[in-house]
């Protein structure tokens, strides 16, 4: 495993989740461990997984364009003592192999790792058949199963080392792209489970996870110029949410998630399922896809026609500050 | 395999016919939660030997690492399953005694519980074959010489996803993969022909690469053979005929025995046929 350095991510940055995940850190996960498989779905090229199949090719499967046998074949690689890494576009795997995935991963705890690239709707003019905005949902329904979402490349990084060594099944989620942003730049203690404090502000909390955390960051900046400093959380781990984390924040005025995904089931339902079951003072406010299937295009329009960049977060955040009158 | 108990023709048949009377008696003792019977009574003979002979399981060292694996893809057929783990050492009479009691881990589709032997909890139809494929992968790459077994209904091959893990394990040559249709042809609706249009399964699977032999599901030596059969680079398919609700005169070949309640009177008739009497 390597160092967090700025050269290190800056390089990740330009690979993306997906190629820092397929074409780095995959790589030396197979060369550490002897145990680990590597299985695609038709996507080894397309993943950048072109180094791993070249260099452990008895340990890189490609099962051909079948998730629910790429489930079923990581399961069993996994159940005789492997660690399976599974990867193909987040929709499919999560949707087309739910099953196999609730019965041989959750219910059996298999050792796989599920990765899902593409997710949210990162694959642009794809479409929503390759868009995934109910993963989330449906991976933290399910018992046993594990859900991380990294906010950049080098917490994918960070992400998938730690979901290698970790006994269990966890579902890794995505966000796409080249050339993308960095929100960690230096040594970072990334551990799954413990949501990282971006920014100490108050009265409002932003929650955030995946590739959006940087339209957050950037939004935080814009209203500081306002005068609102609102905290500013990175909720990489979906499941096991950090509950310690919420609890500081229980009492504040508002706390608004923002995640490429459904308002339904995903993070911001996880952060109303704990706020409810505490005493709290709190009101939460959900940016991300509202109930509709979303007008496809370009991942910087879809994100700003559903208020997910950061413009559109900060316009939210504003309104909300300004509903509360000058006292916040 | 050394500590494997090598069952004669006879000892496998007295196996059988064992499992047979306890198949009986726990679907009476199950009561009004009734029990999977015509489809246990199909297979009886192909866990018998497979258990009694063919697959290298080791109740006194179930986590064995070269031990060869049964997977249950129609896994409603607990019945016969936990009573050629029985057989098998694996499962103790309490266990047997257990099922369908709340409670137990011997409930009507199987719980995973390697020491008990149970390698894989089916149930949900279409999924072992996949399964089956990873840890034949693995044991290939590990060159431990484990072989694994998977029992399929003819129904379950229904399921799109048996086809894609066939084409899995063709194109991988997996050769350590033994595939055995329990091909009763009826399924919970009716026979598999109405229902679903299943025709030619040996063809299909021919074409899709295995090495395919039919043989009479409930002739223990033609299966023993069967089993024996050359498949180098190929995983083996046996299409095992049976008839489903085999030896009891008011199930076989009746759809409604798929699942049912075994009352009193029936009960006592079905030992009576099964013992000969």
């Amino acid at each position: 495993m390597q160092e967090i350095t700025k050269k290190n991510s800056r390089v990740w940055s330009r690979l993306g989740q997906r190629g820092t995940v397929c074409g780095v850190a995959l790589l030396e996960i197979l060369e550490s461990m002897e145990n680990a498989y590597v299985l695609t779905a038709d996507l080894g090229h397309t993943s950048g997984l072109d180094r791993v199949m070249q260099k452990f090719p008895q340990r890189f499967i490609n099962v051909g364009i079948s998730e629910q046998n790429l489930v079923g074949t990581a399961a069993g690689l996994a159940l005789d003592g492997g660690v399976a890494f599974a990867t193909t576009f987040a929709t499919f795997l999560t949707m087309r192999s739910y099953e196999q995935i609730r019965h041989n991963a959750g219910y059996q705890e298999a050792n796989v790792k599920l990765i899902g690239t593409s997710a949210g709707f990162a694959i642009g003019m794809f479409g929503n058949t390759h868009y995934s905005y109910e993963d989330i949902a449906l991976m933290r329904v399910i018992p046993n199963m594990v859900v991380v979402s990294p906010a950049d490349a080098t917490e994918a990084y960070l992400a998938i080392h730690q979901a290698a060594v970790y006994q269990g099944p966890v579902y890794i989620r995505l966000s796409d792209g080249l050339n993308t942003a960095i929100v960690h730049s230096e040594s970072y203690a990334f551990e799954i489970g413990k949501a990282e404090l971006l920014n100490q502000g108050k009265d409002i909390a932003i929650i955030a996870v995946g590739g959006v955390v940087h339209e957050a960051i950037n939004a935080v900046e814009k209203l500081q110029a306002l005068g609102i400093n609102p905290t500013l959380i990175n909720m990489h781990t979906i499941k096991p949410l950090d509950e310690a984390m919420l609890y500081e924040l229980r009492d504040y005025r508002a706390l608004i998630t923002v995640e490429e995904h459904s308002i339904i089931g995903g993070l911001g339902s996880a952060v109303a399922e704990y706020m409810m079951g505490i005493s709290h003072t709190t009101q939460l406010f959900r940016i991300g896809i509202q109930d509709k299937f979303v007008h496809p295009g370009e991942q910087g329009y879809v994100k700003s026609s559903n208020g997910l960049d950061a413009e559109g977060i900060y316009a939210y955040v504003k309104r909300v500050a300004e509903s509360f009158g000058s006292d916040a | 395999m050394e500590n494997q108990k090598k069952f004669v023709e006879n000892e496998l048949a007295d196996m059988a016919q064992r499992m047979k009377r306890k198949v009986l008696d726990m679907a009476y003792h199950a009561g009004k939660n009734g029990a999977h019977l015509g489809g246990a009574l199909s297979c009886i003979e192909i866990l018998a030997v497979l258990y009694g002979s063919v697959a290298g399981v080791q109740a006194q060292n179930p986590c064995a690492e070269s031990r060869d694996k049964v997977l249950i893809g129609k896994a409603h057929c607990v019945l016969a399953y936990y009573t050629a783990l029985y057989e098998a050492g694996f499962i103790s009479e309490e266990d047997l005694d257990s099922f369908e009691k709340n409670g137990s881990d011997f409930v009507g589709h199987p719980l995973k519980n390697i020491e008990k032997g149970i390698e894989y909890a089916g149930g949900s139809l279409g999924m072992a074959l996949s399964v089956a494929c990873g840890m034949a992968y693995r044991a290939k790459h590990k060159g431990n010489g484990s072989r694994v077994y998977v029992l399929l209904g003819d129904g379950e091959c229904q399921e799109g996803s048996v086809w894609e893990a066939m084409m899995f394990a063709a194109n991988y040559e997996l050769d350590n993969l033994v595939i055995i249709i329990d091909n009763n042809g009826i399924q919970s609706d009716g026979t598999t022909a109405e229902v679903a249009g299943m025709r030619d399964l040996k063809g299909k699977f021919h074409e899709f690469g295995g090495e395919v032999v039919e043989v009479d599901g409930h002739d223990i030596n033609a299966l023993k053979e069967a089993f024996g059969t050359e498949h180098a680079r190929k995983p083996l398919v046996l299409i095992a005929h049976t008839i489903k609700g085999k030896g009891v005169s008011f199930m076989e070949n009746q759809a409604s025995w798929h699942h049912s309640v075994l009352n009193e009177e029936q009960y006592h008739k079905a030992k009576s046929e099964i013992e000969g009497i």
